[in-house]
Parts: C-alpha cells; structure tokens; sequence
C-alpha cells in the first residue's frame, strides 16, 4: 500500500474537514456580496463578522476590528511595511532579521533600492538574535521594526513581546510575521506591544488564498489597496467571503487543538528527531531546540542533498521540504541556513519535517524506519564518502 | 514541483554506473559540496584505440545531478575520446526526455565533467575559471552577476534577448529578467555618467561608486564638497571619511581610524548629518558602509 505521510505542514496544511464543510454554501446559495443591502448580502456579512470574531479570539486581538482579510500573509506583510513607512514619513529605516520569510526580505530588499536603510540582525548559529544589537538600532529614524515570530525553516522562536516592549519604549511601530505561530502556540496580542501581526489561514487548516492582519487600534495606517469600503475601508477589494468562513472555523477547531499541539505533537516530533539522529552519523538538529514551536523538526545531513533525500523520501510515500538550494531551483542553499553559519559540508541537506495535529505516531514509526536508508545510499554514490565515512572534504574544496 | 520525466526518475532511482573505477586512466571532478553538486568521472579508456571502455560516477547532489551522471556514462560508454568530446549538454537533457530549465545546469556540469577526464586521459590540467563574482543572477545556467555584467559592458548589450544570445543568462526559466535589466540599467548609468565630460573637482574625496548619482548632479558636488571641508576635523581626531555614493536619499560614506568602533560610528555619523543637512538644507540620511558586507542569499 502506498503510503500517504504529510509532514510539510509549513508550507500549507490538509483543510479541516468543518472549515470546508462551512464554507461550500458560500459556494451555492449563498452566493451574495456582503456589502449588499438585501438580504443576499445580510446572510453572508453575518458569516463574515462571525469569522472575523473567531480569528480575532485565536490571536488574542481585543476588538475584531483588528483583524483585515487579506489574501495571504504576503499580502499582509506588504501592506503592514508600506503602511508604516507612510504614516512616518520622515523616518527612512526599516529593522529586520536576516532570516525572514521572502515576503519580508524581498519587500526591504527593493525598499533599499528606493534609497530607505534596511537594518538585518544576524543570527547566531542556533538561529538566535542579540537583542542589545536590535537596541541599538532603534533609533528615531527607525519607522518600523519587522521581524518574525516563528522561522519557518527551523521553528526557532525570537522573543517578540521583549522585542515589541523594546520597540515601544523608543516609540518604534511593531510588526511581526506570525505566520508560523498562530494556531500553534497560545497568542495574547492584546496584552503585548505588537502593532501589526501578519498571518496566513492555508498555515492552520483554512484553505489557501486567504490570510490576516492584525492592526491594533488606534495605530496609524495606510491601506495597500484602495477602492472600496471592505475591510472598513483598510483594504479593498469583494471579500473573499467563502474563505473567510472556512478561516474562522479553522481558527477556531486550532484553538481547540493547541494542547494537542505542545504536548502529543512536540512528543511526536521529539520521537522523530531522535530516532533519526541515533541512527543516521553525520546528522544534527538545526535552530533552537530548546526554543521552537512543537511541529517542526529541521535535520541536517551532511554529506547528501536534500532534493535527493526528498525525491526518496516521497517514493516512500512522505512529504518533506528543504531548505536545499535544489528545491528552490536556486544553487545556494536557504538564507536561514547560510545565516545560522551551518557547516557547508550539511547546508545542502537540511530536511524539514513540520507536523500538524493529524500526525500520526506510526507514520513517525514510518518515517524513522526509512531515513537512515535513503541517507546510507545516497552517501554510497557520493564522492565525498567511503566505506561508511566521510572523506577529508576540505581536500575537495577551493580556498577560500 | 519539477515534474521530473520517468526517464530522469529512472535513471534517478536506479542509476547506471554509480561507481568509482579503480582501473580508471581519466578522471574528471567539478563542482564542490559547498555549491551543492559535485561529480566525479571516472574513465576507463583503451589507450590503443581512444575508445571508452567503462564509465563510473559518484555524484553528490540533487536528483537531476544524479540521473545527468548516469545518462553521461551510458552516453559515453563504447565512443572513442574524439567522439565523446562532441557531447554536450543537450545529448544529455535529450536523453533524459527532458530536464526543467531551472535544471539546465545539471547537463552542463556533466558535459564540463567529461571535458575535464578528457583533458585528464590527454595529460592536458585544465585551468579552473568556475570563479563567482557578485550574487547569482540565472540559477538555470548558474551564471554570477559578475560575468552578465561584463558581457553586458563589452557588448553594448540593451535587451534581455541580447544577454540571452550573449551568455545564456535568463534563457530558460526567465524569474530573472528583473535582475538582468537592473544589470543593463547599471551598466547604461555608468556608461553615462563616465560619459559626461565634467568631473567633479574635489579629487581627494572622490565617490568609489556613482551609480545613484551623475558626477555633474549638483547634489553630488555639493556632497563631496561638505565632506572635502568636514575632513580635516575628523583627521586631527585620528580618524578620516570617504564617500562611497549619495543618492537623494541616502548618503553612504566609508568611516576609518578612530571613527570607528561601537560608540564612535554613531556619533560620528550623527555629526556628519547634522552637517549634511545644515549644507543641504534637507535631511538625507548618512549611514557608514559595513566593513564587510555578509553574502546574501
């Protein structure tokens, strides 16, 4: 029997079985457009303001005015980026890390073009930032700080209430991408210095194309997308209602489930890591594993590659991802790897296994049984291993 | 993601010559596992009649770097030296039943293998010009900023179709024809701004890089003047200043000797502004360049 393992739930995740069962009137009868005055439109803007309730309780936001539909949390991040640099005008710095998601560095990267001054913190080799190092950045220059919650290569957790707190004390305006936390571990918006939190329902069982941010009130703000009065008027644009229904049920069904997420899914992924690691040399956990959300393992194998290791893995029936040049059709492996400094002889072999509630302990069992192969004969056709061990492969490599 | 062809899964999952000859008389290695794929060839030539008795690959790397070794060995095996030395990258994609066009280089690092054990078997070292300059701009054909921005200087090159034509950059999955027309901008700046006759007067102070702005901008004069005049204060402090590049937005000035360090850079670069904006009569950001700047992604 083929095996059907799904461990890539970071890069998107099954739908709930209710957020798609709520969602398909939407599709039907209730085909309406929420800002109709008819009742059409009354049936599905009350779904709406019930989805946007649900959300808003998931994330800890006081008013469910604080939440903006948006497409996805790319689109979430854009819009919280340029809105703080149009309510601060005067100020031409952005702070950030080197290891956000692309919706992050790619924006500041063409912001830096336009002449603003991107500040990066660096990371240490567990994935960690020096927080004196961001204090000493802010500056009344700085008109925003935008820095993730969760890394979704390694899970690792930056310390975003010390860091909104610290921002706050400067007067600096605070945005963080939370994609890879919300649903996974509890969230108190209200009661923290965050302004603006971007996050993603494809992420936490919603369907894809839809996503969140979160605004707090009475922060200054400009909407990306003008044009209409949706969104109170903070983003424009026919409400994406069907999706926006199935969000909040599964925004919902995921605060249900967050103790299932630090207790049975950390013990799934802790069974995980250490099967593998006891039996496969040359491997090792990367990020901060004391310090990570609960479904997210990332191995590094030295001395293999990781697209091989995932075309392996998914003949076996198990989804996986990289963070393996090879996988992205780039040559340089993944800007988190290469920023925590992995060694070169690992930064191509770096598996990510993300679980998600509907992990089961013998697809783990699984998973476990099959590693250590595929690792053992994909070093068996490389030049750098021999007779079970590696090779001097500084021999191999230029100068640097 | 790829769509691999059941060739390449084939030849993938069950490689053909997966091995390293012992007998071998040529062997070819390029790549490196920093840079993510590495092969190494290994033939067994009849030294009688050139022809190519054995080939064995260990390969390093992503799924289509493997089945592209394979296929190289099943090609290779049974030519003389003259014929294999015909092969090229093509053979191999085509053989495959195909590669992705992020792919592409793949094929090229087997064809580049093959020439090296070629050279190898014929007692010829070749000279190893896999040297990177500047970010990766095709990661198809794994071509370097460096060498588009060459091609794009010497030739006059204009259009995306013209560096396609010149260097193969961009000529396959295309995601990066923003990047190479931000290199033909550079270049056309350039050639601009060397173009204009009028250099600007304060030799000493004058910018590394000028991209941002002509020399004959005013703004850049008025710049490199207010440094020229701020100079001599942070000299008799043991210290000194260049200019790297001033745009409307941003000045970028390199900070030396006792200007540096923790405590000193900001308020030196604080100083700087303050008389920067006094001069100008309009705030511009100063930042001070990093030592060094870390290899982005």
């Amino acid at each position: 029997m083929k095996r059907n393992i799904y461990l890539d739930n970071n890069a998107t995740t099954k739908v709930d079985s209710m957020a798609v069962e709520a969602m398909m009137p939407l599709f039907t009868k209730q085909f309406g457009n929420p800002s109709s005055i008819h009742s059409f439109g009354d049936q599905v803007g009350g779904k709406i303001k019930v989805a946007r309730r649900q959300v808003a309780d998931l994330i800890g936001a006081l008013h469910e005015s604080e939440v903006i539909f948006t497409s996805c949390a790319t689109e979430s991040t854009t819009t919280a980026i340029y809105s703080a640099l149009k309510v601060n005008p005067d100020k031409k710095e952005i702070i950030t890390s080197t290891v956000e998601h692309p919706a992050t560095l790619d924006v500041c990267e063409q912001l830096e073009r336009e002449g603003y001054i991107i500040h990066r913190l660096a990371v240490n080799k567990k994935g960690q930032l020096d927080i004196e190092e961001y204090r000493g950045l802010l500056s009344d220059n700085t008109a925003l700080v935008t820095v993730m919650w969760a890394n979704n290569e390694t899970g690792t957790l930056f310390p975003i209430i010390e860091m909104s707190a610290i921002a706050h004390e400067k007067g600096v305006l605070f945005h963080t991408d939370a994609v890879q936390v919300v649903g996974k571990i509890p969230l108190d918006i209200e009661d923290s210095d965050i302004d603006m939190a971007s996050f993603s329902g494809h992420k936490l069982h919603a369907p894809k194309g839809i996503g969140g941010l979160y605004v707090r009130r009475g922060v200054r703000y400009r909407p990306l997308l003008r044009g209409g009065h949706q969104e109170r008027g903070r983003r424009a644009g026919t409400e994406n209602s069907a999706s926006i229904v199935a969000f909040g049920v599964a925004a919902e069904q995921a605060e249900l489930h967050l103790e299932t997420m630090s207790s049975k899914i950390a013990a799934l992924r802790d069974k995980l890591e250490k099967g593998i690691l006891e039996q496969v040399p040359y491997s090792f956990v990367t990020g901060d594993a004391d310090n990570r959300v609960a479904n997210t393992s990332n191995i590094a194998f030295e001395f293999v590659e990781g697209e091989a290791i995932l075309m392996f893995l998914n003949q076996y029936g198990i989804a996986a991802s990289s963070g393996s040049a090879c996988t992205s059709g780039s040559l340089e492996p993944s800007h988190v790897m290469q920023a925590m400094q992995i060694p070169f002889t690992a930064a191509h072999g770096t598996i990510r296994f993300s679980l998600s509630r509907y992990t089961k302990e013998k697809e783990i069992d699984y998973v476990i049984s099959v590693v250590p192969q595929i690792i053992e004969k994909l070093r068996g056709f490389s030049p750098y291993w021999k007779d079970g061990k590696p090779l001097d492969v500084k021999a191999f490599e230029p100068a640097a | 993601m790829w769509n691999y062809s059941e060739t390449v899964k084939d030849h993938f999952f069950n490689p053909r010559n997966a091995k390293a000859l012992e007998d071998a008389n040529a062997v070819g290695d390029v790549g490196s596992i920093s840079c993510g794929d590495a092969l190494r060839l290994t033939l067994k030539v009849n030294e009688e009649t050139d022809v190519i008795e054995d080939a064995g690959f260990q390969t390093f790397g992503c799924g289509s770097a493997i089945a592209s070794s394979s296929a190289l060995t099943e090609l290779v095996i049974g030519k003389t030296i003259a014929e294999a030395a015909l092969l090229t990258n093509q053979e191999i994609v085509d053989y495959l039943g195909g590669l992705p066009a992020e792919k592409m280089h793949c094929s090229v690092m087997g064809q580049e293998a093959l020439e090296a054990a070629i050279a190898n078997y014929r007692g010829i070292e070749l000279v190893d010009d896999d040297h990177e300059e500047g970010k990766l701009i095709c990661r198809c054909f794994a071509i370097d900023e460096g060498k588009i921005f060459r091609a794009v200087e010497q030739h006059d090159l204009t259009t995306i179709e013209h560096v396609i034509n010149y260097t193969k950059a961009g000529g396959a999955c295309t995601s990066c024809h923003e990047k190479i027309e931000r290199v033909i901008d550079e270049v056309m700046a350039n050639k601009k701004a060397t173009s204009s006759t009028t250099e600007p007067s304060a030799e000493k102070i004058k910018p590394q890089s000028v991209s941002s702005l002509p020399p004959s901008s005013k703004l850049l004069q008025k710049v490199i003047e207010v440094l020229a005049n701020l100079r001599p204060y942070l000299q008799a402090d043991g210290g000194d200043v260049s200019l790297v590049k001033a745009s409307e937005h941003l000045i970028v000035v390199k900070l030396s000797g006792a200007c540096t360090g923790c405590m000193m850079t900001d308020m030196t670069l604080g100083w700087l502004q303050e008389q920067f904006s006094e001069a100008l009569g309009k705030t511009i950001p100063v930042v001070n360049q990093a030592p060094e700047t870390p290899a982005e992604s």
